[in-house]
């Protein structure tokens, strides 16, 4: 009763919050919008069952991501009005598609139904009961998906190195600070001593 | 693991307990402070001149560059949790699949490194 | 606890090929993150070297059985070999016309040769894949580096444009992909591609729901219409040696991995998924032909010209079983040094000290450089599929394929395609030939003329035997892997 209760609850805001993350005017709001919808779609997952994907989604998404979100769309110096003033005149084509993808979900969904009635359900997997699902992830993720888990590190890795090309700029004739260098400079690299001849350079200000 | 929804009742509390304080506050302000605005004080605050530019600005790509970089490194550690709670069944071939993985963002965090992408000028 | 089926060693063998494109990743970040720029040069020269060796190797050590790999993640088969060879020369020849180019235009970085090893690591992955998981990872490792690879000219405008279009919309159809998926996963209970032949029904709505959805995200990363409007915007945007591998090597990854999903797990909806390979594959046609006929820009040209071949190659994989496999290979390897080459005669050929851009940049060409003229003669004539080159058997082969799958209709309708399409290929050849220079056309960059050279060679009537050994190896592959 209470899950059905929070599982409306939840999918509603999702929904709704979702909508306003493209209708707000201002697009600070849009990405707190965007936060709401990714508390509710954890607690989805929490009634799923996936309480690590849950977790996951709120320390990835929610912790990282959107706040990258958040400090690109304050501190970009984007015209968002501009920007959105196009938005209403794309309005009826993006309902029409949304519509479309809407009546093909309902006809899957209800084919499915039909289809489904007296064949049992799939089952999804053999998890042993008795462990939390980030553990049955854990036993299964670095052994038996060995492939994947390593290809998910090079693209962990891709992406690294792709960041880093595309924005890392070197400006010349930047000082840095270089510790181990100004420690292991000497003496006779910092200091020059000048034999001056007593009386040389004398009057020649006068 | 079944699910037990009372497990989270905590979480609730934690919510409504932030909730009710967050709201708390605007109300009591709301309510209690004095007002008395008038259009001076409702402007922007720029030290004795009218705002004359709008708040956002371009700001140098490295701040973006940063946290991208932190991104990554959350995914990396998201990646340990299950493992660290596993890792009794793993043995040794789980143990040297994830060494393998690490040593991969190593050589990504070398790079970042000698390439100066974490240093601030 | 064994965590794997086979032994490690033994899995570790069949996925050499991989492992060398890694390693040369994971070497050359850490040579380049000491040697700094000034190790591009030696890197290319190594990653065209380790590229090649994975291809051949993949293809040398094929087994003649199909072997699964880390729990059926990954298959390696005739199929895979002969698709991960040509995939490995293309991005070796890459390399290869790339280094003058970006010497030339002082942007010369140590990581290009990276970004392209991960990429030919994700299409290798991409054509191996035997679960939805593993083609999803390929295909993003491949994706994530073209998007970086597009965007290689950063303070150019229109690269930076190349690559946030390509980012976007390419974000978008790993969504369709994922989402695609997931329905087949829902409906099937298995994401291993012989696990869903075992459990799919012969036609159930909601699976077919996520196939069609998986069909278009895969059309859209070969650049099939009508999920192609991001094409020429990015080819022409992108570097030319990026746009070289953009037209050749993920195409061809792609339409292998295409032909993965169909083939073996949706056998039984065969009648259902052709229909929309034939939609694709017309309209690919249609449009590549008809909207090349009026660019000026030889990107541009080219980026259609691809539109139009992929389509080509899906009514081949509309074919259906073995020959609807071995053809589009066959097509593919025809097709893939044909377009290397051309981009290879463009990064060669300079005016006023800039790289040539427009097809009236051409004009002239054949007075002043007859050699680069004549291999420019010989790559259009085949792409444009005129005999005696190999092009004109690829297109035949093609048509044979879809006579064969019943659809008369389709070949005419390429036919039709194929005359609309010499049209503009005959257009630069005028240029080159009969139009006066406006201001002489220099000829530089040894490697990528030398490139040009070996592609056209590789597709020249005498090797028309070569072309026969080629069909044969195809059939052999597919017969073996499906």
């Amino acid at each position: 009763m209470i899950a059905a209760i929070a599982f409306y609850a939840l999918a509603a805001i999702a929904i709704l919050s979702a909508f306003c993350v493209i209708a707000a005017r201002n697009p600070v709001h849009s990405v707190l919008f965007l936060i709401l919808t990714f508390f509710s779609a954890a607690g989805l997952f929490v009634l799923l069952g996936a309480e690590f994907l849950a977790m996951l989604l709120v320390v990835v998404y929610v912790g990282a991501v959107a706040v990258l979100f958040l400090f690109v769309v304050m501190m970009l110096d984007v015209d968002f009005a501009e920007l959105k003033s196009g938005f209403l005149s794309y309005l009826p084509l993006g309902a029409l598609v949304a519509l479309a993808m809407f009546a093909e979900l309902g006809l899957v969904s209800s084919a499915a139904v039909q289809a489904g009635q007296g064949r049992a359900a799939i089952p999804l997997s053999d998890v042993d009961p008795g462990v939390t699902n980030a553990e049955a992830i854990g036993r299964v993720l670095y052994t038996d998906y060995l492939v994947v888990f390593q290809l998910a590190g090079m693209v962990l890795f891709l992406a690294m190195i792709g960041a880093i090309v595309l924005t890392l700029r070197e400006r010349p004739g930047v000082r840095r600070q270089d510790v181990s260098a100004q420690v292991g400079r000497r003496r006779s690299e910092g200091v020059e001593l000048k034999d001056v001849k007593p009386g040389q350079g004398l009057g020649v200000e006068g | 693991m079944p699910l037990n929804l009372a497990d989270y009742l905590p979480i609730v509390f934690f919510l409504a307990i932030a909730g009710a304080m967050g709201a708390g506050f605007i109300i009591a302000a709301w309510v209690a402070a004095p007002k008395a605005p008038d259009k001076e004080k409702l402007s922007a605050y720029e030290c004795g001149f009218n705002a004359f530019d709008d708040a956002r600005m371009k700001f140098d790509v490295r701040f973006y560059l940063v946290s991208i970089l932190f991104i990554i490194f959350d995914l990396e550690v998201a990646f340990l949790f299950p493992w660290a709670l596993a890792l009794d069944d793993l043995g040794p071939f789980g143990f040297w699949s994830m060494t393998a993985f690490l040593g991969v963002l190593t050589v990504g965090f070398i790079y970042e490194w000698k390439k100066g992408a974490l240093e601030w000028e | 606890m064994i965590a794997l089926d086979q032994p490690f060693l033994w899995n570790v063998h069949w996925a050499a090929p991989e492992l060398i494109l890694a390693g040369f990743a994971l070497g050359a970040v850490v040579i380049g993150a000491w040697g700094k720029d000034k190790a591009a040069g030696f890197l290319s020269g190594l990653g065209a070297i380790a590229f090649a060796t994975a291809g051949v190797l993949a293809f040398l050590w094929s087994p003649e059985l199909p072997q699964y790999l880390f729990n059926g993640a990954l298959v390696v088969d005739g199929f895979s070999g002969l698709a991960k060879a040509m995939l490995g020369l293309s991005a070796a020849a890459t390399l290869l016309i790339g280094a003058d180019y970006f010497a030339a235009t002082r942007q010369a970085r140590f990581e290009f040769p990276i970004m392209t090893g991960l990429a030919a690591l994700g299409m290798f992955v991409m054509v191996s894949a035997n679960d939805l998981i593993t083609l999803y990872v390929g295909l993003e490792l491949q994706s994530l580096a073209a998007y970086v690879m597009a965007a290689w000219r950063r303070d150019d405008v229109r690269s930076s444009e190349a690559g946030i279009k390509y980012f976007v919309l390419g974000a978008i159809a790993s969504g369709l992909l994922l989402f695609g998926a997931s329905y087949i996963y829902g409906f099937t209970g298995s994401v291993r591609f012989d696990a869903i032949a075992a459990a799919a029904p012969t036609s159930e709505v909601g699976l077919l729901f996520g196939l069609v959805l998986v069909i278009c995200a895969l059309a859209f990363k070969m650049s099939a219409a009508p999920f192609h409007m991001w094409t020429p915007d990015v080819y022409e945007g992108a570097p030319t040696p990026v746009t070289a591998f953009f037209a050749a090597a993920p195409k061809l990854a792609a339409i292998a991995l295409l032909a993965r999903v169909l083939y073996a797990p949706f056998d039984g909806l065969t009648e259902q998924w052709r229909q929309v390979i034939f939609a694709l594959s017309a309209l690919s046609m249609t449009i590549g032909s008809i909207a090349a006929l009026m660019q000026t820009n030889l990107k541009r040209l080219m980026a259609y010209s691809s539109v139009a071949n992929v389509g080509f190659a899906l009514m081949a994989l509309a074919a259906g079983g073995q020959q609807g496999a071995a053809t589009a290979i066959v097509y593919m390897a025809i097709y893939l040094p044909t377009t290397i080459g051309i981009f290879a005669l463009v990064l060669a050929l300079r005016r006023g000290g800039l790289h040539v851009e427009t097809i009236d940049d051409l004009a002239g060409l054949g007075a002043r450089h007859p050699f680069a003229a004549a291999l420019f003669t010989i790559l259009l004539f085949s792409i444009a599929g005129i005999p005696p080159l190999a092009g004109f058997f690829g297109k035949l082969i093609v048509f044979r394929a879809a006579v064969d799958a019943g659809a008369v209709w389709l070949a005419v309708v390429g036919a039709i395609c194929a005359v609309i399409a010499a049209a503009y290929y005959l257009r630069v050849l005028s240029a080159i030939w009969f139009k006066p220079p406006a201001e002489p056309v220099q000829q530089a960059g040894g490697a990528a003329l030398a490139t040009a050279a070996v592609a056209s060679a590789l597709i020249f009537p005498i090797l028309v035997i070569g072309l026969g050994t080629l069909e044969r190896w195809a059939t052999l592959a597919a017969s073996t892997s499906f």
